[in-house]
């Protein structure tokens, strides 16, 4: 279980927050081709390395945010509030 | 009777002034304070204690630990019974009662030793083989009896259990010499340290080493108890850590079985979050292969001299020690000087290869280049034969007891479990840790380190380094050289054959019954990757997950491939480490606290008119309010009856309620809600249907305008908080702009419920505002007021077809609001009625419920709400995708009214419309079904495809075999044209 340094509460067991799935989808216009839409709707990258989510502390401030989270280690690289672009994560340090 | 009790001051763990008296298989044992079952048993000199799980051999104590794969017992009677514990893990005392698991009729008379004679026949993968041929049902009810250990526990735990949550800078899991070492030093550096340790006192490997002769170990514990004293640290026994998991939480569980806890707490599960976990967990002993291998009586070497210097126990009076390795002398210096005589050191390495500290004690024979090819006795050991390595005689030894040293095995279960990787040593035969994991360090045995003066170092430079910072390297080695290869040879084994004899079987997985021949079979077919060689065998799969057989299988599988056991591979240690009772988890959390279910504030009121209770939605609410003997449904029926004909009271309190405030909150409505409601006058109501994302029906309610930007609205009892989630997603993520508030007030408000034809009647007697007499207040409109002083939402609206008015009111009133109502009631025909008369009452009115008729595929115009999508020239949320092709079909499924064409028979909920009978497509399925008090007949609502186009037509339902005749009716059965509502 993850530790999540929620941008409002602090660092609060993952277990009080709910994950609302991949973050900056654009939501098309009403008037998209009916293929856009589906994509829209059901189509995620689902990478093994860093990924940008949404997450709301619902059982504490109630609040969501946003994380980038690398899923093959769970390492949690920023957090970022909702409206706020996705920042370049810290270059990796050479082998 | 060959183990013994060792005369004091053997016996370090005992208290002897204690003593105490338990059952085995309704034996009764004596033993001391300190014993575990194990150690008991042994000392009473019982080496058969159970039969094994596939093959139902004998089998015996074989460990001293939580490693032990086949001393598997049932604790405890009736409820309080735990199955398949092991007896090395769990303490002695007065009054237990304990049973051998897998045996019928009893332990020396078992019927399914037969297996041993079938064995030949149930060969790895026998399991999976009856899959494809001849058939797995012939094998089934065979396999199903014979398998499994231990029995449950035949009702609900009476015993109580604990869960703590802590926080802690650096957690150290094992009180060996090395984890007090690093725990000292982390504390000694400013840090707050927590020390856990599974045994019940500090110690581990150390403490078994106090009888050897020059052994400085009981000064270093002595010494290390006093640092640890000094700096502050105190030592939690009994507690084993079983899980880490990511970002350095632990689990673990503490036994306080025994224990004079106060309030008798079995189990106390602890979560702990640290900054720095510093693993600690010492290391198993490997055991031999050799044939017999698993008779009662062959044990691992360093448990037979725990037993020794921790309980006083003589495991047996003359034993051989079957060795490749140099800690065998150590354990045959600590038997000898025990006074146990040692028999001979079979030693499979040859002189040249022995380390320099490998010394056998005066007059121990050692037999160099020589192996165990085979054991006198079936449930006892009578004596070994010895081959060397290279062939030739025979040599019988007499024994009891055989201690068998291959080395030994890094404890790295915790480490795999957080990610860590392995990397094999070819010198010492043995996994260890390959990288350092950020957060998670390794010191000592299960670091591979094995000389105690450089584990000490090591762990006090862990101790002292900085939390998640960068860890020294772990100067692995120490053990000397051990052989990978421990099989008896071709050759040893050979000897054998030239006296007559036959080999016997060498166990691998002594719990699940694998053998080498097992894994060379499992070669054969092709499983050679370390993930189905586990599958197919089922090697280490076990409660004890391979503690003690894993180094082998892969070692075996190795050799049968020509590989290196690391290039087969090692499979990732799961959670939990050692079984867990699944009351240890729930922590409490049973029964009625399993998910405590909301309480209304008017309970009492209802409790006194006899309501029977039953969860809707997460709370507890009057089902319906039965007469003495009657059942639930004809209650239902008759208070559905008198709400028609006089005046019902309904606590609605669970109902959804959200205030919506802001100057942007019409526009936020109208964004949500199929409906449009920035239309609504201040004081109107409108119903609202919400769909998700992809158009789905999710909930639906009623909203009304308090004032041009405050909203009051209803969602269903059972979805308000999945309501206020999605209004807040959508606010927060998407729709930012907007300058709105969502506050749900659902427990903060009561709602009572007056409906019926004599609803107004009641609430003019009791003085409510005239300005709400039916003619002055329409239906659909919402008026604030007081009664009593208090404020009041008073809301005309019907979910039953009958004049109604839902009262809102401070959820604190409900009651008095409630009492008051039916006593002023009682000329007005008045009743009681619970959520199941509600339920018939909107299925004569066709009202749909949501999560009832619909379900995940659900669109508005599937329910007869087309016409509010079609009206609304506004985006709302899901409108998009009702456009797609699936949205558009003319073949989707529709609400509907179904009768019996018989108008006698009830229609089940869920059974299959068709016109041909199965096997066909079903067309649609009852959603709602009821027998009717207004109409005096059974109704159901349906969704059918194309359903609103097949009003008349004949079709069956369906269910469980029967089918009965239907007729697709229109909604709404009972008042179509509404004139009820008006009172
Ligand atoms: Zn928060």
């Amino acid at each position: 279980m993850m530790t999540i340094a929620c941008p409002w509460c602090g660092a609060r067991p993952e277990n009080e927050f709910h994950c609302g799935g991949t973050s900056h989808i654009q939501r098309p216009p009403l008037d998209c081709s009916d293929a856009t839409w589906g994509d829209y709707l059901f189509v995620r990258a689902n990478p093994c390395g860093l990924h940008a989510e949404r997450w709301r502390h619902s059982y504490g401030c109630g609040q969501w945010f946003n994380l980038l989270r690398d899923t093959g280690t769970h390492e949690i690289k920023a957090v970022y509030a909702m409206t706020a672009p996705m920042p370049e994560p810290a270059p990796e340090a050479g082998p | 009777m060959s183990g013994y009790r060792l005369p004091p001051p053997h016996g370090a763990w005992l208290d002897r002034s204690q003593p105490v008296r338990f059952s085995f298989n309704g034996q009764s044992i004596e033993g001391f304070a300190g014993d575990t079952v194990a150690a008991a048993l042994l000392a009473q000199g019982l080496m058969h204690i159970g039969r094994s799980y596939k093959l139902h051999r004998p089998r015996g104590i074989f460990s001293c630990g939580v490693e032990e794969p086949t001393g598997l017992l049932d604790i405890g009677l009736g409820p309080l019974r735990t199955p398949d514990t092991r007896a090395t893990d769990i303490l002695a005392r007065d009054g237990l009662v304990c049973a051998s698991g897998n045996c019928w009729p009893s332990l020396n008379f078992d019927l399914a030793a037969v297996n041993q004679k079938l064995a030949a026949f149930l060969p790895a993968g026998f399991y999976y083989k009856t899959f494809m041929w001849p058939h797995w049902h012939l094998f089934e009810p065979l396999i199903r009896r014979l398998a499994g250990l231990g029995t449950a526990g035949d009702g609900p735990d009476p015993e109580r259990y604990d869960e703590v949550s802590v926080n802690t800078e650096v957690l150290v899991v094992g009180a060996g010499l090395a984890g007090m070492q690093a725990a000292v030093s982390a504390a000694g550096a400013g840090r707050q340290v927590m020390l856990l340790e599974a045994d019940v006192q500090p110690g581990g490997w150390a403490a078994s080493q106090t009888l050897r002769p020059g052994s400085e170990a009981a000064a270093r514990l002595a010494a290390a108890r006093c640092d640890l004293a000094r700096a502050g640290v105190e030592v939690q026994a009994r507690t084993t850590v079983v899980a880490l998991y990511d970002h350095q939480l632990a689990t673990a569980i503490e036994s306080l079985e025994g224990a004079a806890a106060p309030g008798r707490i079995r189990e106390r599960l602890w979560k702990i979050r640290a900054r720095q976990i510093i693993l600690a967990t010492g290391s198993f002993e490997r055991p031999m292969l050799f044939p017999d291998n698993d008779r009662p009586g062959v044990m691992l070497a360093g448990a037979v001299e725990r037993y020794a210097t921790h309980y006083g126990v003589a495991c047996g009076e003359r034993v051989v020690i079957s060795a490749a390795c140099d800690s065998a002398y150590g354990v045959a210096q600590s038997l000898v000087a025990a006074g146990i005589e040692v028999a001979a050191i079979v030693e499979r390495r040859p002189e040249r290869e022995l380390g320099g500290e490998a010394q056998a004690p005066h007059g121990v024979p050692v037999l160099h280049s020589s192996v165990l090819v085979g054991i006198a006795g079936k449930r006892a050991v009578r004596g070994v034969q010895v081959a060397g390595v290279g062939g030739g005689a025979l040599q019988a030894i007499k024994a009891d007891l055989v201690a068998s040293a291959g080395g030994c095995t890094p404890n790295v279960s915790l480490y795999s479990q957080a990610g860590g990787s392995l990397r094999w040593l070819d010198a010492e035969s043995m996994f260890v840790p390959e990288r350092l994991l950020p957060g998670v360090a390794v010191v000592g045995a299960c670091a591979g380190v094995f000389d105690l003066e450089a584990a000490l170092t090591h762990a006090g430079q862990v101790g002292r380094s900085a939390p998640g910072g960068l860890m020294p390297t772990a100067p692995v080695g120490g053990t000397g050289w051990v052989p990978a290869d421990n099989q008896p040879t071709l050759a040893a084994l050979s000897a054998l054959s030239t006296r007559g004899g036959k080999p016997g079987k060498q166990f691998v997985d002594l719990q699940n019954d694998v053998t080498a021949s097992d894994v060379e079979l499992a070669a054969r077919e092709n499983y050679r990757s370390v993930e189905h060689l586990k599958r197919y065998t089922t090697i280490g799969m076990a409660s004890d997950q391979g503690k003690t057989s894993n180094i082998n299988a892969l070692v075996l599988m190795g050799k049968a491939t020509e590989r290196r056991p690391d290039q087969v591979g090692s499979t990732k240690f799961r959670p939990p480490f050692k079984p867990v009772t699944i009351n240890a988890l729930a922590g409490g959390r049973s029964g009625e606290r399993y998910r405590p279910l909301k309480r209304l504030s008017a309970r009492d009121f209802h409790h006194a008119r006899g309501a029977l209770f039953e969860e809707f939605g997460g709370w507890e609410r009057p089902a319906a309010y039965p007469l003495p003997g009657e059942g639930l449904i004809a209650a239902a029926e008759r208070e559905s009856a008198e709400v028609r004909r006089g005046v019902g009271l309904f606590d609605n309190s669970p109902l959804g309620k959200i205030e919506v405030y802001g100057p942007d909150a019409a526009a936020f409505l109208d964004l949500m809600y199929v409906g449009t409601m920035s239309t609504l006058a201040v004081g109107s109501a409108r119903y609202g249907v919400l769909l998700n994302e992809n158009g789905i029906v999710m909930d639906d309610g009623i909203v009304a305008r308090l004032a041009p930007h405050h909203f009051w609205v209803n969602t269903t009892s059972g979805g308000v908080e999945r309501v206020a989630s999605a209004f807040e997603e959508w606010l927060q993520c998407e729709y930012v702009d907007l300058r709105v508030f969502i506050v749900p007030v659902t427990s903060q408000w009561g709602n009572v419920t007056v409906a019926g034809p004599n609803a107004w009647r009641l609430l003019d007697q009791l003085g409510f505002d005239a300005a709400m007499a039916p003619a002055r207040m329409k239906h659909m409109t919402l008026r604030e007021s007081t009664y009593a002083g208090q404020p009041i939402r008073v809301l005309r609206a019907s979910f039953n077809g009958e004049l109604g008015y839902e009262i809102n009111l401070p959820a604190s009133q409900t009651e008095t609001l409630l009492a008051r109502l039916w006593e002023a009631g009682q000329d007005l025909e008045i009743c009681a009625y619970g959520v199941e008369a509600l339920m018939i009452m909107r299925i004569e009115k066709g009202f749909i419920h949501v999560g009832a008729d619909t379900d995940g595929t659900t669109l508005p115009g599937d329910v007869g709400l087309a016409r509010g999508v079609d009206k609304k020239p506004a985006n709302f949320v899901g409108r998009r995708s009702l456009t797609r092709p699936a949205g558009k079909d003319p073949e989707r499924m529709q609400l509907v009214g179904l009768q019996a064409v018989d108008s006698r028979t009830r229609l089940a909920v869920g059974a299959h419309l068709s016109l041909r009978p199965p096997p066909t497509q079903a067309e649609g399925w009852v959603t709602s079904s009821c027998f009717s008090p207004a109409l005096q007949q059974p109704i159901a609502l349906a969704m059918l495809k194309r359903g609103t186009q097949r009003i008349g037509e004949r079709l069956s339902a369906w269910h469980l075999g029967t089918s009965i005749a239907v007729e697709v009716v229109k909604t709404p059965f009972f008042d179509p044209t509404g004139e009820r509502l008006h009172g």
